[in-house]
């Protein structure tokens, strides 16, 4: 099948940012909102101030991290559902490794994040495991890990590691600030968090194009039984791949910790892994659209929270918006499929 | 005997939800399509059951309205994943996490208000006979529709002509188009249908077994539990109904437990059945571990539990229809 020509392509990518908007207006009409002013509100919410973009661009780092992980699983037909879990895995243990010091420096950090990366790892590996040896399809066993770490961190935060005096949902005694990341400036994001997600995108880039490593994870996804019979050890692999994918996930976790909120509580994760997971299907995947696509959602997610301030609507509008563009993407690319198959036929 | 009969009454109110799901995803999974969206399914249609009923104060208002969404829902899946040759899982995990987001948004203005509920119904008669008696008598309604539609699904695959094709297209699309059935259409349907009980099921948490809507409502999760019950029960209604009563008692004795160990905090219990659900699954998938084969090969006497224990799903599940392309 020849390729598209690039008109051709920005005119579907239009049809479906069209599509998007208009399947957004019509599901939000029940709420009785102006539709145009909520956009505006939740895009001057994004990109309103500096302070704003700083939270964006602190909110695009775990986003982007666990994003690119996943392409390392799906590239062998591997769906890491579990990223969400490996994230708060990841806290868990960077959290549990900030336990001993009162206060410190870099040291202490780096062992904190590596922690963080063997934590999300392990929990991935666990994932992987179950679906390789147990023949737990990865959906259900990502899902239920998932739900099991949050039910560890609800336990640690309620009972070993409570505040001295009143435990709450409000998490863990905060972290000294000698231990937090730096940030960039007066923003709210950490300068070593934007680097090691630069460092991420093109360790994955170089990984997945310019590994034998990565040719051979791409033709145990395209043809497993093939990969068997040239010995390319698809089991393992594969778990590999997730333990990739988990320790990145880790590493967001860690960034949660150390440079967001400063301590370890229920609503660490902020959803991010599930949020990956649509940006890598909207993306099909494509590493070189994943940071701009991450970016976009962040800008969403840190705009809704003006909306209950502003409008009274409930922030997850920016889910519905996020939600609703993945599946203009799959409408438009159906819709090309047949008339290409159309075409073909007469 | 008391406390016997209270415990088998709160098992039932707690399964009936999870009986409708499973059946709806039971019959939309024996046609041949995996329909990934019920965790966001069940809780719009929860939302949209709620606040119909509350809206114009008739539950059995809100109970269409929920079922109505949930076909909605697994319509747009159908369309997508069968006609627009997208794939299933895909599409239907971002409908799980759109439909979450949505229920959240719409039912903002819906948040902890007080609302009518499906309430009990009372069969007379049945209160004197012992044991079961006093379980029946007074139980609520969605008990009842969910017990009905055990049989109704069971008769409906097995007893009837439709059941035979339902069947025909799961298991081989290519063989029940030769036949004329028109495979794409039938699955629509069924996915229709599978998600009008999903959004029944909704409809049961928010108006039955957890009344009301908040953030969180309390069913939220549900939905993977059923998913794995579908394949716990091995597509037979039957059975996936009884693995929905397993998980129910889980949940209830989850309380008792929660009584006797009060320094676990609550949202831990509330985790529990995914663990057991990985692990159900674990157990369901071990008959076809190699090293139990080959024990079973050494053991006749095995292979009959064997093959009881792991059945297999519907052969052409998840997988595309085209029918230019079939034959």
């Amino acid at each position: 099948m020849k390729r598209d020509s690039l008109l051709e392509q920005i005119g579907w990518l239009g049809a479906a940012i069209a599509l998007a908007l208009l399947l957004t207006i019509i599901v939000t009409l029940p709420s009785g909102a102006p539709p145009f002013e909520t956009i505006y509100v939740l895009f001057k919410g994004g990109v309103g101030s500096m302070s704003k973009i700083g939270r964006v661009l602190a909110s695009w780092v775990p986003l982007t991290l666990c994003a690119v992980g996943l392409l390392i699983p799906f590239t062998a037909r591997l769906w890491n559902i579990g990223v969400e879990g490996q994230v708060i895995m990841g806290a868990i243990f960077c959290a549990g490794a900030m336990r001993p010091f009162d206060e410190g420096g870099m040291l202490q950090i780096a062992i904190a994040i590596i922690a963080a990366m063997i934590g999300g790892a392990l929990w991935a590996l666990l994932a992987g495991l179950l679906r390789v040896f147990g023949r737990v399809h990865e959906i259900f066993s990502g899902l239920g890990l998932n739900f099991v770490a949050l039910g560890i961190t609800l336990w640690l935060i309620f009972g070993p590691w409570r505040r001295p005096g009143v435990a709450s949902m409000s998490g863990t005694q905060p972290l000294d600030m000698s231990l937090w990341l730096p940030r960039l400036g007066k923003l709210s994001v950490s300068w070593v968090g934007l680097a090691l997600t630069f460092a991420a995108i093109i360790v994955i880039y170089i990984l997945m194009h310019r590994t034998e490593w990565g040719l051979k994870l791409r033709a145990v996804g395209e043809n497993p039984k093939a990969a068997t019979l040239f010995s390319l050890g698809p089991r393992r692999r594969l778990l590999q791949s997730f333990m990739i994918c988990g320790a990145l996930a880790g590493l967001a976790g860690a960034v949660q910790v150390l440079g967001v909120y400063h301590r370890l509580l229920p609503a660490i994760s902020s959803n991010y892994g599930y949020t990956a997971l649509m940006v890598g299907m909207m993306a099909s995947f494509r590493l070189g659209l994943v940071p701009f696509i991450c970016l976009f959602f962040a800008i969403l997610n840190v705009g809704s929270i003006q909306l209950p301030l502003q409008m009274g609507l409930d922030s997850s509008l920016s889910g519905v918006i996020q939600g609703i563009m993945v599946l203009s993407v799959f409408i438009v690319q159906g819709l090309r499929l047949w008339l290409n198959n159309k075409r073909e036929a007469g | 005997m008391e406390t016997f009969g209270l415990t088998i009454a709160a098992i039932l109110v707690a399964g009936a939800p999870l009986v409708l799901a499973t059946l709806g995803e039971t019959l939309t999974e024996k046609a041949g399509i995996i329909n990934l969206s019920l965790d966001g399914s069940i809780l719009l249609s929860a939302m949209v059951a709620f606040a119909i009923a509350t809206t114009f104060d008739n539950p059995w208002l809100g109970v269409l309205g929920g079922m109505a969404v949930g076909a909605t829902i697994a319509g747009v899946l159908g369309l997508i994943g069968i006609y627009l040759g997208q794939s299933q899982l895909a599409v239907g995990f971002v409908l799980t996490l759109l439909c979450r987001d949505l229920a959240y948004f719409l039912g903002h203005s819906f948040s902890r208000q007080p609302g009518p509920n499906l309430g009990l119904w009372h069969i007379p008669g049945i209160g004197e006979i012992t044991l079961f008696g006093p379980i029946f008598a007074s139980q609520s309604p969605v008990v009842y529709m969910g017990l009905a539609a055990i049989f109704a699904c069971w008769w409906w695959m097995y007893r009837t002509e439709g059941g035979m094709r339902l069947r025909a297209v799961g298991e081989s699309p290519r063989a029940a188009f030769g036949r004329g059935i028109r495979v794409r259409l039938v699955r629509l349907c069924y996915c229709l249908a599978g998600g009008a009980l999903v959004g029944m099921a909704g409809a049961a948490f928010s108006l039955a077994v957890k009344p009301g809507w908040g953030r969180p409502q309390g069913c939220e999760g549900a939905g993977w539990i059923v998913l794995a019950i579908v394949i716990f029960g091995g597509w037979h209604p039957v059975r996936a109904a009884l693995g929905a009563f397993f998980f129910a008692a889980l949940q209830v004795s989850g309380i008792y437990l929660q009584e006797i160990f009060p320094s676990i905090p609550a949202p831990v219990f509330q985790v529990a059945p995914f663990p057991m659900m990985i692990l159900t699954l674990l157990a369901v998938n071990m008959g076809r571990q190699g090293w139990v084969q080959d024990i079973v090969r050494r053991h006749p006497f095995l292979k009959k539990f064997s093959n009881a224990w792991s059945i297999d799903a519907p052969a052409a599940l998840g997988q595309d229809f085209d029918p230019k392309k079939g034959l």
